[in-house]
């Protein structure tokens, strides 16, 4: 019995880890446990990190990784900019689409037909991405977007904003896939082992392909929402988002050994991360420290997801 | 006998492992100077035995005596400071290090008070061993541009280098050819007349007769019984290990040949060239050669997974157009891959998973996985094929090689194909579990199957095979019936010497 009991913890400690969080949040701060401020981390600042981090979660669940993702965001925020000041919202949104998805393919074709790896590959293209939205804005900052453009981002349906149910629906889509269909197996099988997938007859190259390419997707999907909500775009946005997406995915414990994890869990993940950050915030913590913070975080969630792992197989 | 005979004696070992007791009041006994056989199957227990002698586990119960004295084991370094070493089927080598730091390793010697190494007495005394062993190796070598033979060697001057008095070795041939085997077994000779004991763990029955002077048969957990090797024979070994008896190992029923299944036409690549191949239905037809020949980049270069650079590939009479595992799979033709773990399988996944796995488009027209489908498909296979297990969901990596083999078979055969390629159908599988698979094989072609197999196993070869083609540094040098079939034929067209010795 405590045993079944202690090995339900180790296999939810992220549900755990989050309403301890909570819990602590809610005693240390008046202002925590308030609509406002729930409302505001959940309908504004998750949706963000959650659709970015379920494309890296993608990813590294096929023993992969995608280092572009953030300035992919920034390039093809940054083009949809240029389109949507001067009022043309849908070549700036057709603009964004096929750049985020031409990038992830480029990255795609460098991993499954020139045989990079992932890390190389994603991060070479990282380089050259920023590079071209840095070139595209040459310093510059496009604003003053039409207000039927920022309400995608800054609009709600009831109390509901606009951001949170976008990102639940294709957290929906993208769990739906992973977990119920043929193309979700193949996914897992790619990440525990290619190989042998490859020999069951599976077109392994076109999963991994497709990987990123609707990595690619998700970005620019981000990038248009980031940009309707500021009223602005310009080319260093998100550049640390990618140090995000890799923490709220192993907080969430999947596993970069692949195979093992998924978005569900990077959605806990993400609302460890957004809560942490927010509590520190409101309870005065310095922004200097708050790296170091999750930097711990990072570190507590996989030892206990090892020795986790390591009880249950022990029983 | 005398005690001073006696290097070690393990008694009433146990071993507990959550819900398996692994080893149930063990004893073991090795004298002096001798080579000792542990055998039994898969999951008997040898190497939990032999891991808690070297140091990897604890034991939960028991004594361990070195000559007469008791010890207390409690790791690897203690082990080995006791003179017990162990080397594992899977080498442990740096790869991209050479010979002398691999010897080395971690133990090297140093010159000064800043720990700075010694090369030069590394290197030399690296060379000294070697010499000692016989061993015609550079210490400079990378241990990457070395065959698995040589790396084994240079496992057991590793071993040497640390006043090894008693060296075990798990399963140290299953990948060698037969001169290498030769090789380390006069190499294995020489060390037991130093007055080292070897416990040499072993699935091949051939070669206890080869090397050992004594053996002791593990099962199911237990201590069975310790014989002399001279006073023993083959068949009662194996009903030792299985605890009944096994009439027949090889079960064949001879069919016509049905229709041309599977046809190569000077199919050429990397490392094979001009191979015509036929292959019929009811037919199980061997690919003898020595390990090198070519035989498994010539079927997985067959079933897309390598390039062929020329040549063609009929399937069922049409030709092959589109070349990679997919298409095959589609067509009908299976690969059952010699390296099952890293190929055949995803053995972190349940049983219900690879099962399927071959077959997803097929069973799920719209994409969607459907549990009821996947349950009811996954356990027909599982009773099918008697796969033992706790049942569908269970992790692939947690059964045994033979069940393993028969999770791979389920996975083709769901995908309704009809010619199977078996590479090393058996390697690593116990005796009992080989008979299942050889009786599989032998029903499979009753029904109509075609068979292509790849062994080094002559016995098996021989016991199963319609036909024999033989393979040599690339070429097919001969085609044998099984009328005509010999071990020493099939021998003398693998090292190229086409039917000399017959004639």
């Amino acid at each position: 019995m405590k045993r079944k009991v202690l090995s339900a913890v180790f296999k939810y400690s992220q549900l755990v880890i989050l309403i301890v969080i909570l819990i602590i949040l809610s005693l240390t701060s008046k202002e925590f446990l308030t609509w406002d401020n729930i409302s505001n981390v959940v309908m504004q600042q998750m949706p963000f990190m959650l659709i970015i981090s379920m494309g890296m979660t993608l990813a590294i669940l096929t023993k992969g990784i995608d280092l572009s993702i953030a300035s992919n965001l920034a390039l093809s925020s940054c083009v949809a900019a240029y389109f949507i000041k001067d009022g043309k919202v849908f070549l700036g949104i057709l603009a964004a689409v096929v750049i985020g998805a031409l990038v992830g393919a480029v990255n795609g074709v460098l991993i499954t037909k020139a045989r990079l790896e992932p890390f190389i590959a994603t991060y070479t293209m990282d380089m050259v991405v920023r590079g071209l939205a840095y070139l595209f804005m040459s310093g510059t900052l496009f604003y003053g977007f039409s207000a039927g453009f920022c309400s995608i981002a800054t609009g709600s349906v009831g109390p509901i904003s606009n951001l949170l149910i976008i990102s639940l629906l294709l957290f929906a889509v993208l769990f739906f896939a992973l977990r119920k269909t043929t193309y979700g197996r193949s996914v897992y099988a790619i990440g525990c082992n290619i190989n042998a997938t490859r020999l069951s007859g599976i077109n392994t190259g076109g999963v991994v392909f497709s990987i990123y390419v609707i990595n690619g997707l998700l970005a620019a999907v981000t990038g248009l929402l980031y940009i309707a909500r500021l009223n602005a775009a310009e080319s260093t946005i998100g550049s640390d988002f990618t140090m995000q997406m890799m923490a709220a995915t192993l907080i969430g414990g999947t596993s970069f050994s692949g195979g093992k994890g998924g978005i569900e869990r990077t959605l806990l993940g993400v609302l460890i991360m957004v809560f942490i950050a927010n509590g520190m915030n409101l309870n005065g913590v310095s922004s200097l420290l708050q790296d170091a913070v999750f930097g711990v975080f990072i570190v507590i969630s996989l030892v206990i997801d090892k020795f986790g792992s390591k009880y249950s197989a022990n029983l | 006998m005398s005690n001073s005979d006696i290097a070690l004696q393990m008694k009433d070992i146990c071993k507990y492992f959550p819900g398996v007791k692994a080893l149930d009041h063990v004893g073991f006994e090795v004298k002096k100077g001798e080579v000792h056989v542990l055998l039994g199957e898969n999951g008997a227990g040898k190497s939990t035995l032999m891991k808690i002698l070297s140091g990897v586990y604890p034991k939960d119960g028991g004594e361990i005596f070195l000559e007469g004295e008791p010890v207390e084991i409690h790791g690897v370094k203690e082990a080995q400071a006791l003179g017990i070493s162990i080397i594992h089927q899977e080498l442990n080598m740096l790869t991209e290090r050479d010979i002398a730091q691999n010897i080395f390793l971690g133990r090297e010697p140093v010159k000064n008070k800043l720990n700075a190494v010694d090369t030069k007495k590394m290197y030399a005394d690296s060379s000294a061993l070697l010499q000692k062993l016989d061993i015609d190796l550079n210490p400079k070598t990378m241990i990457k541009d070395l065959s698995i033979a040589q790396q084994q060697m240079v496992e057991v001057v590793k071993a040497l280098s640390i006043q090894t008095k008693i060296l075990i070795m798990d399963e140290p041939t299953s990948s060698l050819t037969q001169k290498e085997i030769d090789r380390l077994f006069s190499i294995v000779r020489s060390l037991r007349d130093s007055g080292i004991s070897i416990v040499y763990i072993s699935h091949r029955m051939e070669e206890i007769f080869e090397i050992g002077d004594r053996v002791t048969v593990m099962r199911d957990g237990k201590y069975i019984d310790t014989v002399n090797v001279r006073e023993t024979d083959m068949s009662r070994l194996i009903s030792m290990m299985v605890g009944r008896t096994i009439d027949h190992l090889y079960s064949r029923t001879y069919h016509t040949p049905g229709e041309e299944a599977l046809r190569t036409e000077n199919l050429t690549g990397l490392r094979f060239r001009n191979v015509n191949i036929s292959l019929h239905r009811g037919e199980i037809v061997g690919l003898a050669g020595l390990v090198g020949a070519g035989r498994t980049e010539l079927v997985k270069a067959i079933f897309g997974y390598d390039p062929i650079d020329s040549g063609t590939i009929l399937l069922n009479g049409k030709k092959v157009k589109r070349h990679s595992p997919k298409e095959l799979v589609e067509n009908g033709l299976v690969l059952i891959p010699e390296d099952r773990k890293n190929e055949g399988l995803v053995v972190q996944e349940p049983i219900k998973n690879n099962i399927v796995q071959a077959s997803l488009r097929k069973l799920f027209k719209n994409h969607i996985v459907n549990k009821e489908i996947e349950r009811k498909t996954a356990e027909k296979y599982h009773a099918d094929l008697h796969i033992a297990s706790s049942g569908i969901v269970q992790k692939v990596e947690s059964l045994s090689g033979g069940n393993q083999q028969k999770v791979v078979l389920g996975k083709w055969l769901c995908t309704g194909c009809n010619v199977l390629i078996f590479d090393e159908p058996t390697r690593g599988i116990d005796v009992g579990a080989k008979a299942e698979i050889y009786e599989l094989m032998n029903q499979l072609v009753g029904e109509g199957y075609a068979i292509l197999m790849i062994s080094s196993d002559q016995m098996e070869l021989l016991g199963m095979s319609d036909r024999i083609y033989v393979m040599c540094e690339g070429e097919i040098t001969g085609e044998l019936s099984k009328e005509d079939a010999t071990p020493a034929l099939l021998l003398s067209y693998s090292i190229g010497k086409g039917g000399i010795e017959s004639e």
